[in-house]
């Protein structure tokens, strides 16, 4: 598996605010990563220095093994899909598809024209016009016909309606099962796009705490649901990263595997395994963080 | 959102592939995937369950390490013969624990004895045909 993009140490400062600090990875070829985090945790920084739109204030990186700043061979192959991409004041989305089929050499005419069709864009409209759904649709139009190499899309379906989203989704698995490449796709709402990742990146205030194959992420923990005497009994001595309460029913969420051995022990004292959603881990992994800067702060 | 929940095949419960690697099986199971047939693609199996194709690909080798799938070059996953045969007694071999242990363990909760539940059973079966 080749790598497409190399990163080491990626750090961006401000006058008054790390948004990124000490990122390291590398994103393998033919794979879709999510790019995950809250608001403000230094997504759409990465990708802009990623895309070379933007500068790091310490580390290096590689994109297809070169350095990517003003390089031609680098930057056609990249796609980036800014979630606020600001276009001429007067351009209708004819225009932005004309402009990107001329920078992207795979770019699908005819593909951008089912889309048009799907997302139902007015596409003679200015794009000042246009609602916000419509310009997001404009973007991801843009990001799928384009056929990139390697394409970022940041938080693509800001102002969506729930039919546009799914044709989002649906589109971007088929055109990847026939075009393998490499997607990046950042986003807050883990839930819906969970299940079309391979491999998770997960940014908190400006630094990476997980990085993980998306099955191994899933499998890292389960809720352990019953009487609350027994779930402690039983969950006495692991690593539990939740807890609710309610009544005399509790639900403890530890990290690690159970056996088949322990599974039937557990169901023997009554109590159920609940599954853990990839969102519910991501969260859980941004507070658990938090509670560690915390309390290395006051130590 | 995804299809996963909505037909209520697959969840959060366990890795995905082993969910897809378990509705391939069920179609084999229930005959409506023949042995000797073709099993459906990776895209297809990815398109269908809204979830990445790499994760649709490790459930179609999971069957094919398995022995219930093989791989014939440039055409795609077939069910191997016998493969029915080999995921019922799988399936008879684990019934009691799947599905025989959290009946008794509700029954015993509600205090319904051993031979309540046979009633019930008996009385189940007798209606289930004409139902």
């Amino acid at each position: 598996m080749s790598v497409v993009i190399s990163a080491r140490g990626l750090g961006k400062t401000y006058p008054r605010t790390t948004a990124l600090d000490d990122v390291s990875f590398e994103l393998e070829e033919g794979k879709v990563y999510g790019l995950l985090g809250r608001n403000g945790s230094g997504k759409t920084t990465l990708m802009s220095i990623l895309t070379a739109q933007g500068f790091a204030s310490r580390g290096s990186f590689t994109v297809f093994g070169q350095q990517a700043y003003e390089n031609a061979d680098v930057l056609k192959r990249v796609c980036f899909v800014r979630e606020n991409q600001q276009y001429p004041n007067d351009a209708k989305p004819t225009h932005a598809f004309e402009a990107a089929s001329l920078f992207f050499q795979n770019w699908d005419a005819a593909f951008a024209a089912r889309l048009v069709e799907e997302f139902q864009i007015p596409h003679r409209t200015r794009i000042k016009k246009l609602s916000r759904g419509q310009l997001s649709a404009v973007g991801i139009v843009i990001g799928l016909a384009s056929r990139a190499d390697l394409t970022f899309f940041d938080e693509p379906y800001l102002g969506l309606d729930a039919v546009s989203r799914q044709v989002f989704y649906d589109q971007l698995l088929a055109d990847y099962a026939e075009n393998p490449r490499t997607v990046v796709l950042s986003s807050h709402l883990i839930d819906e796009v969970a299940n079309l990742l391979e491999h998770v990146l997960v940014l908190d205030r400006g630094r990476l705490i997980l990085d993980a194959a998306a099955d191994d992420v899933r499998g890292s923990a389960v809720s352990i649901v019953g009487d609350a005497a027994a779930v402690a009994t039983f969950t006495a001595g692991r690593d539990v990263i939740h807890q609710e309460r309610l009544g005399r029913v509790a639900a403890v969420t530890v990290m690690g595997r159970l056996s088949s051995e322990e599974r039937s022990r557990m169901a023997a004292a009554g109590l159920e395994l609940a599954p853990v959603s990839l969102q519910q881990l991501v969260v859980r992994a941004s507070q658990h963080a938090a509670t560690l800067e915390s309390t290395g702060k006051a130590a | 959102m995804n299809r996963l929940s909505s037909t209520g095949g697959i969840d959060d419960s366990s890795p995905l592939f082993l969910q897809i690697a378990e509705q391939v099986e069920d179609s084999i199971v229930d005959g409506s995937l023949a042995e000797d047939a073709q099993a459906p693609s990776t895209n297809e199996l990815a398109a269908f369950y809204r979830i990445n194709p790499a994760t649709a690909a490790k459930g179609l080798n999971l069957l094919v390490d398995k022995g219930v799938l093989e791989k014939r070059r440039g055409i795609g996953m077939f069910v191997t013969k016998g493969a029915r045969a080999a995921l019922l007694a799988e399936r008879r071999a684990a019934f009691a624990t799947r599905f025989l242990d959290p009946v008794v363990t509700e029954a015993t909760r509600l205090g319904l004895s051993i031979e309540d539940l046979a009633a019930l059973l008996a009385e189940r079966t007798r209606k289930e045909p004409t139902a």
